[in-house]
């Protein structure tokens, strides 16, 4: 199994001593003990303790909690929920993943403005809030495989589309998806990159995020990761749970079917 | 022009007008249709990146799936690329070496957050993707490795005309990379004015001079 490393894992290790072997380590030994290092305290705790929280306490105009909000699996239920999306609601008519449909139930429920929230900045306001309710929830389908739905007609639409989004290339730099995920074995600088048009295993890619960002003590959700992607790429901004950020989902969920997920993860 | 693009790939989408004129038919072409108006639909034009960065031109489009393209449009890539290639001013093709190793580490420019599209502030990237100066063990692997590029090419004096081919090539590759692989994962640096002519000479001496780190 292959794992990034930082700069800031590199320091950890000297810290704790770790000095000698360094030049002999692969960069994929070098995290893997920067994990088992904070194997007892990923920071990702605190954001699924602030996300609970946040599920089970009346807020909004509507003074609800999210106990209500059906993430798939029925009213309420969030055991497994994440191993399944995105999928098709049909109360929106669409397919959703987590952080969409997280907005849907804040507005239908709490009273929030799902359009306002969405048009925020990551780590600000409700966004935050969206950020470590879907940090818990993923948390809740640790250790199961991906099994997202592909009954609906619009479900196996998003997963097509999702399929040309990954390998659409454009922008100045002629980036898709595939330039850095398509090929078996590669990586950018030490970073140890995923293939996603097929399944890479347990524990990577998308059964990898959320994740806690060690390089900038960032909590990621899969839409901050999908943007920072299309960031890297010189594509124009995806908005917030746009249905590109979900086709893509679709598409990397479907195909790594059975994918043991670990989130909230530890990343670089 | 953009608005009239997307209403009418959502009304192709919609399949309600189907039979329009310049509306292709068929459910690949309603899913290309469907496609790019899901793309007009999803993304936003934030600082420098603007909504044209999702137009594509023939490599890109041609370029966009699992498959590699046939082998005639490839060759037409190709020799586009290749025409499109402004050779160095004065047939100057190399700089500094000693300037281009932070043109070679840094991978800044061209994404939102950057301020301008100005060359000036751009990085090269290139060990992003390839090994190059021995010393740097942070590179990538998507890219093959550069590190004794001029060294094994057999470049030991630049003004030596059997070694022009190679330092031609070396300006082509960086200039518009398409040119020799229709579908090369690598940006066209010079093409894309990503880097101008000065950085991409600085360049060049890191890769071929035979006193850069490169070719010890």
């Amino acid at each position: 199994m292959k794992h990034p490393i930082t700069l800031t894992a590199l320091a950890a290790l000297a810290l704790t001593g770790a000095t000698a072997a360094w030049a002999q380590k692969t960069a994929s030994d070098g995290i893997a003990e920067y994990r088992e290092l904070l194997a007892d305290g990923n920071p990702a705790e605190l954001f699924e303790v602030k996300g609970e929280e946040l599920w089970k306490k009346a807020r909004g105009p509507k003074n609800a909690s999210l106990e209500k909000c059906d993430l798939g699996k029925g009213p309420g239920v969030v055991k497994g929920a994440w191993a399944e999306l995105p999928r098709y609601f049909a109360d929106t008519g669409r397919v959703q993943d987590l952080e969409s449909r997280l907005l849907t139930c804040m507005e239908t429920l709490q009273g929030f403005k799902a359009a306002e929230i969405a048009k925020l900045d990551f780590g600000k306001g409700e966004m935050a809030n969206v950020t470590a309710l879907s940090t818990w929830i993923s948390g809740q389908s640790k250790g199961f495989g991906f099994n997202l739905p592909q009954n609906h007609a619009l479900e196996r639409k998003m997963y097509a589309l999702g399929e040309k989004a990954f390998f659409y290339r454009g922008g100045p730099m002629d980036f898709s998806c595939a330039s850095c995920h398509g090929e078996e074995g590669k990586r950018i600088r030490l970073q140890d990159l995923p293939v996603l048009y097929k399944n890479p295993g347990d524990g990577l890619g998308m059964a990898a995020w959320p994740a806690y960002r060690v390089s900038n003590g960032q909590m990621w959700g899969m839409q901050q990761r999908l943007s920072d992607c299309y960031r890297l790429q010189r594509f124009p901004n995806p908005d917030f749970a746009s249905d590109v950020t979900i086709a893509l989902q679709t598409y990397m969920g479907v195909n790594q079917k059975g994918a043991k997920i670990i989130t909230p993860a530890l990343k670089r | 022009m953009k608005i009239d693009k997307k209403l009418a790939g959502l009304a192709c989408a919609a399949g309600a007008a189907v039979l329009l004129a310049g509306c292709a038919t068929g459910p690949s072409a309603n899913l290309d249709a469907e496609f790019k108006a899901m793309l007009q639909n999803s993304f936003s034009a934030r600082g420098i990146a603007k909504m044209d960065r999702l137009d594509q031109d023939l490599g890109q489009a041609a370029c966009s799936s699992a498959k590699q393209p046939p082998e005639a449009v490839l060759k037409q890539i190709e020799g586009e690329a290749l025409a499109s290639i402004k050779w160095p001013t004065g047939g100057q093709y190399f700089g500094d070496w000693t300037r281009a190793d932070k043109l070679a580490q840094s991978g800044v420019g061209m994404a939102w957050n950057n301020p301008t599209t100005d060359p000036k502030t751009n990085g090269g990237q290139c060990y992003n993707c390839h090994q190059i100066d021995k010393k740097e063990i942070s590179f990538g692997t998507i890219g093959p490795s550069l590190y004794n590029y001029g060294k094994l090419r057999g470049v030991k004096d630049v003004t030596d005309p059997k070694v022009a081919p190679i330092i031609q090539y070396t300006w082509g590759k960086l200039y518009n990379s398409k040119a020799y692989a229709g579908c090369s994962n690598m940006p066209r640096f010079g093409h894309a004015k990503i880097l101008d002519e000065e950085q991409m000479r600085d360049l060049m001496s890191l890769l071929l001079d035979p006193r850069s780190p490169v070719n010890q």
